[in-house]
């Protein structure tokens, strides 16, 4: 871990403390509500707003996480800096991936 | 001291990496620290086992070693507060290569409070008037971080991000380049914060504060390192270091 990780770990923590006090309350909603599946859709499809929350959501917990990853390999496996680091960036690609193919998911018509 | 006629289980660490606990019966005295039991044994059970010490009143710092699991100044642990039902296990320090016994290789240690750049970098001459210090600002009361450490290595031995990271250089050191940074005679600070901001540095820490913790001296490098990496955070956002 050195200074640049840090200061993007933390700086994407920050930003996803609020995302995750929203996303709560935002399932919380859908629960007491009895939103269907359909209801929830024609929400969120072709939201701006919908695909920034949760595409900022997805682009830092993948940074956040991939960070954490490196250090755990680092620390607790047999792998140099080089190959935790590689492996981390895989792992947060992966991440965004997925993130964005439901983001997609939910947000495109 | 007075011998309560009371006996002591004591095992002691021998040989070096691959060595093994060896038992020995050690008598009872009021008093008594942990380094008495350990010179007991090397003067009157055996001469050959080798342990390090020098002032045997918590100043030189060279008499640390793993005592029932944790790290301690073994001169100024009393065997009354550790040795739980009788019984003593006492070992190298961890974290350092073992040469002999109760004796480590300390060179590491060492060598990473240069790597964090824990000299002081003079901004005078002795040509020049005695900097005027004030006490009471909040500078020269967080310069206060490392003075009174003594250099024993048992925040270094009981650190897991040590144990986990040997490339870390740990709680000693860190303590150390906190006090220089805060010292305001002192001109190699960027060189200082560069340094202890790349891989390894602070921002390596846990804070799982067994440092300070089991710090001898009271002293608290988890905040030391804490205030390190708000400090290399400021100056990497400000363009002044480098990641």
């Amino acid at each position: 871990m050195n200074v640049r990780l840090y200061v993007w770990q933390r700086a994407t923590a920050a930003v996803m403390a609020p995302l995750v006090l929203g996303h709560i309350a935002v399932i919380f909603y859908a629960t007491r509500q009895g939103l269907s599946a359909a209801d929830i859709l024609s929400r969120t499809r072709g939201s701006i707003v919908w695909a920034a929350y949760y595409g900022i959501f997805v682009a830092a917990a993948s940074i956040h996480a991939s960070i954490g990853i490196r250090n755990i390999l680092s620390e607790w496996s047999p792998l140099n800096e080089r190959r935790a680091g590689l492996i981390a960036i895989v792992f947060g690609l992966l991440l965004a991936a997925l993130g964005a193919r439901a983001v997609a998911a939910v947000v495109l018509s | 001291m007075t011998d309560t006629h009371e006996e002591l289980a004591v095992s002691l660490w021998r040989g070096s990496e691959d060595g093994r606990y060896q038992a020995y019966t050690v008598p009872r005295r009021e008093s008594q620290t942990v380094l008495d039991v350990v010179t007991f044994v090397q003067r009157h059970l055996d001469p050959t086992l080798s342990y390090r010490f020098a002032c045997r009143v918590g100043v030189c710092g060279s008499c640390a070693m793993t005592v029932n699991g944790k790290p301690r100044w073994t001169c100024r642990t009393h065997v009354e507060k550790v040795a739980g039902g009788g019984r003593l296990e006492i070992g190298p320090l961890e974290n350092l290569p073992v040469i002999k016994d109760l004796t480590t290789d300390m060179e590491q240690f060492f060598r990473k409070w240069q790597q964090a750049k824990g000299v002081f970098a003079p901004s005078q001459t002795r040509h020049d008037a005695i900097a005027q210090i004030r006490p009471d600002t909040p500078a020269r009361a967080a310069a206060d971080a490392a003075i009174e450490c003594i250099n024993c290595g048992v925040c270094y031995a009981a650190c897991d991000t040590v144990r986990w990271n040997p490339g870390y250089v740990g709680p000693a050191a860190l303590t150390r380049a906190w006090t220089l940074v805060n010292d305001e005679r002192d001109a190699g600070n960027t060189a200082r914060l560069q340094a202890v901001a790349a891989d390894g540095g602070c921002h390596s820490c846990h804070s799982h504060q067994s440092c300070q913790q089991l710090c001898p001296q009271t002293l608290n490098p988890t905040a030391a390192i804490a205030g390190l990496k708000r400090r290399t955070a400021a100056a990497y956002l400000k363009g002044e270091i480098e990641a």
